[in-house]
């Protein structure tokens, strides 16, 4: 287990140096002058010189490359080019939002995808698997982005039941930063209102993101679940006269949960690309907002940053459900797999 | 087998892809779309670009039936015109992307080595990559278009198409028939072609028309941000992108650009499902 843990982060580092090469490449090859888009359209020439020079901007590409990998491999980003902050402290800022807004995506998956799942598989051919197909196909098919503002238009404006968007509404106070969650830290500053407000904004987003992946998961879980059913040992559950329902829960639905894992790992790349998505409808202040303000404005360090950052993270949950899998599977070796 | 057979055994393919009903209406609404795209301007009831400011925003109506939009313009040509856009951009990422893929795949398939090895690992490391933030920062480095766009979606999908063509390869590799053209003296590009890629295809396509509804959709996205399509064009997803600062009181201009795209990218779904149906190995002839 080591040994293969040890060889997937060494890849690990593989995949970040060729990130920051490719990203590094590319955001260098960009037709716009930063330091001129920086400056301001009316700025003399002067300025922008000052300022590409302040930023090392006006220096070889090889050079800017160079300073760019030994500040990365202290930890240091770069400025944003836009607000003249750290970006690592940028990223520290705008990141829990986005994982809290992923987590509660994945939590709504694995609560309504599996079951799902399970029901229309233990019913194939019924009405219900009909329905239940017509549906997955439809949820796949659904641009998130259009599926977020008619949610909008439907819980916000007509029902008037749910914001808008935000983390927050105007007037609730904004907990002190200790997790960055808002779940966790209005909790800690002891705001009941906060709180609930709180997770009534977390509604919609997460709704809006998780819809594609639970009719992924439903799907392929419903797959495995009708090769499961097929299976000696279900027949022979059923021969000593378990009742259904304890066959599905306890033979059924963990032995189908191992293939699925591995899609629910994927699908966690699309969540994470639905972020940037979700969170432009829902003006929800995480990762993916910020990675949007800082292409429009061509800030690299910004676009770098996130780049590497989103990319840390989905190769470290495809590690964590290999391992997962491992655990679900004793028979799966992991020297195959790394 | 002569032509007449080969054109007979595909049109019993096709008889066979449309007796499912889903898949039927699923080719039923992908050929609507080509034809809007095709004759656009036949179909179009409006222009598609030309302002008309005395009839902004206007709700559906018998004149406009889909409403029209801030500038005027109506909705439903806008569509019309949009399915171009759509489907050309998505065409045109997956052939790029296949394209790319198939020589690579088959490339590490066919020598095996360390071309393999390397071509594999530079694949590995694509595929580690969230695809469309990859391709958000490659469009944004490149200028927001939806050229460009279609650009950079190719450059990060076509590792799943090298990744496909490779497994198929080595497998077919080992194949009688193509062992009997080495020893008959085939060349290496004859078998790599006429017997390897050809084989190939089925798989392909099956994949092809499954991910044709994801390159819709992905392309949409990007517009959707600013980094596709441009206003005025009338991409769908650049639609939506215009129509939410206006979508609270306009709900017209946000729903139909997107039921355009929900129904064009159920319609392949469902046209894909149906091939692979049919098509993969694991059906039952």
């Amino acid at each position: 287990m080591i040994r293969f843990i040890c060889r997937r982060l060494l890849f690990l580092g593989f995949v970040l140096l060729g990130i920051s090469v490719i990203t590094f490449a590319l955001t260098h090859l960009v037709p716009g002058d930063p330091a001129r888009l920086m400056a301001g359209q009316h700025a003399t020439a002067e300025q922008v010189r000052e300022l590409a020079e302040r930023y090392g901007l006006d220096k070889p590409v090889m050079t800017q490359f160079w300073i760019y990998m030994t500040g990365l491999l202290q930890g240091d980003l770069g400025m944003s080019l836009t607000n003249r902050r750290p970006v690592l402290d940028d990223l520290r800022q705008f990141l829990p939002a986005s994982i809290e807004l992923t987590l509660a995506a994945v939590l709504l998956v694995v609560l309504i995808g599996l079951p799902l799942g399970l029901m229309t598989g233990a019913r194939r051919g019924k009405p219900v698997d009909h329905l239940m197909r017509l549906l997955t196909v439809g949820g796949v098919s659904m641009p998130l982005f259009w599926l977020g503002i008619l949610l909008q238009i439907l819980f916000y404006k007509h029902l008037q039941l749910l914001p808008i968007g935000g983390r927050l509404g105007v007037l609730d106070i904004e907990p002190p930063q200790v997790t960055g969650f808002y779940l966790i830290d209005t909790l800690l500053d002891g705001d009941g209102d906060a709180f609930k407000s709180a997770v009534i904004h977390l509604i919609l987003p997460s709704v809006t993101l998780a819809a594609g992946s639970i009719a992924v998961i439903s799907r392929m879980m419903r797959a495995s679940v009708i090769e499961v059913l097929d299976a000696d040992y279900v027949r022979t559950a059923r021969a000593k006269g378990l009742p259904d329902g304890a066959v599905l829960r306890t033979h059924v639905f963990r032995n189908a949960l191992i293939p699925t894992t591995t899609i629910l790992g994927l699908q966690v790349g699309a969540l994470l690309a639905g972020n940037v998505l979700a969170e432009v409808v829902f003006n929800w202040p995480g990762i993916g907002l910020y990675a949007v303000n800082a292409i429009r404005n061509l800030d690299y360090p910004a676009i770098m940053g996130v780049t590497l950052a989103i990319s840390v993270i989905y190769v470290f949950v495809n590690l964590l459900v290999d391992i997962a899998y491992v655990i679900l599977d004793p028979r799966i070796s992991l020297e195959g797999m790394a | 087998m002569s032509t007449l057979e080969v054109r007979r055994g595909r049109q019993r393919l096709a008889t066979r892809i449309l007796a499912n009903p889903l898949s039927a209406i699923g080719a039923a609404i992908v050929c609507l779309a080509v034809i809007a795209a095709l004759f656009a301007p036949q179909i179009a009831p409006f222009d598609p670009i030309q302002m008309t400011p005395q009839d902004r925003l206007l709700p559906p109506s018998a004149l406009h039936w889909l409403g029209t939009d801030d500038n005027g313009r109506d909705i439903l040509s806008r569509i019309i015109f949009g399915a171009r856009y759509s489907l050309i951009a998505a065409f045109g990422i997956l052939i790029l992307a296949a394209v790319t893929g198939t020589i690579i795949g088959l490339a590490a398939g066919l020598f095996g080595g360390w071309l393999d090895e390397f071509l594999m690992r530079i694949t590995d490391m694509f595929l580690a990559f969230p695809a469309l933030v990859l391709a958000m920062a490659l469009t944004a480095a490149l200028g927001p278009s939806l050229f460009n766009a279609v650009m950079a979606t190719a450059l990060v999908w076509w590792p799943w198409y090298a990744r496909l063509v490779r497994g198929q390869a080595l497998q077919l590799k080992q194949e009688a028939y193509v062992e009997a053209a080495v020893i008959a003296g085939a060349s290496r590009l004859r078998i790599a072609f006429h017997h390897i890629l050809r084989n190939c295809l089925t798989p392909l396509i099956v994949q092809l028309s499954l991910d044709m509804g994801y390159a819709i959709l992905t392309l949409a996205g990007l517009s959707f941000v600013g980094l596709g399509a441009q206003p005025p064009t009338p991409e769908w997803g650049s639609m939506i992108s215009v129509g939410r600062d206006y979508f609270l009181d306009n709900w017209w201009m946000v729903t139909f650009p997107g039921l355009a795209i929900f129904l064009t990218v159920m319609a392949f779904n469902l046209l894909g499902d149906g091939m692979q149906e049919v098509l993969s190995p694991r059906a039952p002839h």
